[in-house]
Formats: structure tokens, C-alpha cells, sequence
């Protein structure tokens, strides 16, 4: 038990990295790209907004 | 070999090549202190662990329908690449603290004389070491194989460009037998950051219905777009930590 919590620990720390919020910010902005998409509507800029958005976030609360 | 495969090939190889300048620090480490026949032997094994996990998972990613493998594949991509980048923007800002390659084969050089040593030929500390020390290196290396690699069905050429970069290194390291001091560590690693980024955004969107303008033609926009926003993030955040210090005025 004590090792598969330490493999997945790993593997959250490996892909998730230090700020977990850009994580769950990149999940909602694909999922929000999926659902503008199905609605027909040019859904190609909504990731780009979402990075600059999460990246300069994650940034400002590094630097404070 | 067409825009897509070029930048796969460019990204793969720039960013095994950091990961194996510092993989390489390690190996000479402990080679030069203790044993080099055991970190070798390290190398070796974890080389094999990591060239299974390759063979292993690549042809079970590209059975996968390319919509689900573009959606899950490019998410992930976009959250790794998210990391490097923010780490990268964070040390050319100055706060955090640059990899320095002298400075890591110091610290490895003196943890490896404070280590009892056996007294037999094989050292397991210098196995141990350049085992775990190549595979942490490495696995973020496969993990960038097998997402670029399985999203365009060519795992194979992904694998040749990191199997270049690792080559160029070990024979770089044979040369100058000390540390890669003066690979602009991180500058590529900054590079190497809104390359996956920028693939991750591309994959994921078409994975998630979205048609991109201009096809192909516009990750090199976004790969540009994003070299232009990192670069400013970077000035602000420079300007923000100079406005913070407090001035002293002369007494």
C-alpha cells in the first residue's frame, strides 16, 4: 500500500509538477475548447487565452 | 519529413540533450570518485529499463484512435510543458536559481567521498546513483518520445533524434571528461519549454474538435506567439522583483 502511494505521488509530482492549479486550469480549458467546438463555433483560441491566462497566474503567485 | 515531424524531431533532441547533460554530471560523478565499471553498469540498466518502457508503451499509445490519443496525449503535454516553462521563466527572471553544472558535479563529487566505499569490485553506491540519476533524467525524456512520438505515429523518429542527442553528449563528455558546463543549459531548457507547450496547445485543441487556421502553419505561430509571451513574462516579472527590493538611502 506504502509503495503504491509513493509511485503515485511520483507520478503526480512528475506530471503535475509544483502548481497544481495549472493543471486543473489546462483540464477545464480542454474541456471548455470540446464544448465551444460541439457548438459549432471556431474554438481553436480558447487554449492559447487559457495558457497566457494560467501561466501569468501561476508566475504572480511564484514571485510574491 | 514535413513542419510537424521537424519540430518533433528539434524538441525531442533539444530536450534530451539537457536531460542527458545532466545525467552525464551525475555518471561522471560517481565514475570519476568511485567506480566506473559500477556506474556504468548503472547506466546500462537503467538505459534498458528506459528503452522497455519506450518498446513498451509506444505501439499500445498509436493503437489508440488519433482524436483520443490528440486529446489525452496533448493534455498532458500541455500541462508537462506548462511546468518547464513556468520553471524556465522563473530562473531567467532570476527567482529561481539557475542549474549549474560545476556546482552539481561538487555537490555529487563530495556526497560520493563521504560514502563508505566496499571492498569488493562491484561499488553499489555508484551503481545506485548513476541508475536512479539516468533513469529520473530519462523518463522525462521517454515521457516526451512517447507523447510526440504516438501523436504522429512516428515514435521511431522521436527515439532516433533522443538516441542523437544522448550520443552527442556521451561523446562530448568523452572529450572534455568534466562536466557539460557550457551547454546553455538553460536557454534550452526555456526553448525546449514552449516547444511543448505549444505542441501541447495544438494536439489537445484539435483532440478537443477545434480546426486550427492555417493548418499546420499555425503552430509555428503559436510556437512564435509563445516565445513573445514568455520573453515579456520574463521582463515583467524582472521589473516586479526590482520594484519590490526596498531603496536605501544613504545615511
Amino acid at each position: 500500500m506504502r509503495t503504491i502511494k509513493r509511485v503515485a505521488l511520483a507520478v503526480w509530482d512528475f506530471v503535475v509538477g509544483d502548481d497544481w492549479r495549472v493543471a486543473l486550469g489546462v483540464v477545464v480549458a480542454v474541456g471548455a475548447t470540446a464544448v465551444v467546438a460541439a457548438g459549432g463555433v471556431a474554438a481553436w483560441w480558447v487554449p492559447p487565452i487559457a495558457v497566457v491566462a494560467l501561466l501569468a497566474d501561476s508566475l504572480r503567485r511564484a514571485s510574491r | 519529413m514535413s513542419g510537424q515531424e521537424l519540430g518533433l524531431a528539434i524538441a525531442v533532441f533539444l530536450a534530451c540533450l539537457v536531460e542527458a547533460v545532466e545525467a552525464l554530471t551525475i555518471v561522471l560523478a560517481v565514475g570519476a570518485t568511485r567506480s566506473w565499471s559500477s556506474a556504468f553498469s548503472g547506466v546500462g540498466a537503467a538505459t534498458a529499463v528506459l528503452a522497455a518502457v519506450v518498446a513498451g508503451l509506444g505501439p499500445t499509445l498509436t493503437s489508440l484512435p488519433i482524436n483520443v490519443l490528440r486529446l489525452a496525449i496533448g493534455g498532458l503535454l500541455l500541462v508537462f510543458g506548462l511546468q518547464w516553462l513556468r520553471k524556465a521563466i522563473l530562473r531567467a527572471s532570476g527567482l529561481k536559481a539557475l542549474h549549474d553544472e560545476t556546482a552539481a558535479f561538487a555537490r555529487e563529487t563530495a556526497t560520493a567521498h563521504a560514502v563508505a566505499r566496499d571492498t569488493g569490485a562491484f561499488d553499489g553506491y555508484s551503481f545506485a546513483i548513476a541508475f536512479k540519476g539516468v533513469l529520473l533524467e530519462g523518463l522525462e525524456v521517454a515521457f516526451i518520445v512517447l507523447t510526440f512520438g504516438a501523436n504522429q505515429h512516428r515514435v521511431g523518429l522521436a527515439a532516433a533524434a533522443a538516441g542523437a542527442a544522448i550520443a552527442l553528449v556521451v561523446l562530448a563528455g568523452i572529450a572534455v571528461r568534466a562536466p557539460l558546463a557550457r551547454v546553455p543549459e538553460n536557454t534550452l531548457k526555456f526553448g525546449v519549454g514552449i516547444m511543448l507547450t505549444s505542441f501541447g496547445m495544438f494536439w489537445a485543441a484539435e483532440g478537443a474538435g477545434a480546426n486550427w487556421p492555417g493548418n499546420d502553419a499555425a503552430l509555428l505561430v503559436l510556437i512564435a506567439g509563445m516565445a513573445a509571451v514568455s520573453l515579456a513574462m520574463v521582463a515583467w516579472l524582472r521589473r516586479t522583483t526590482v520594484d519590490s527590493i526596498p531603496r536605501q538611502t544613504p545615511a
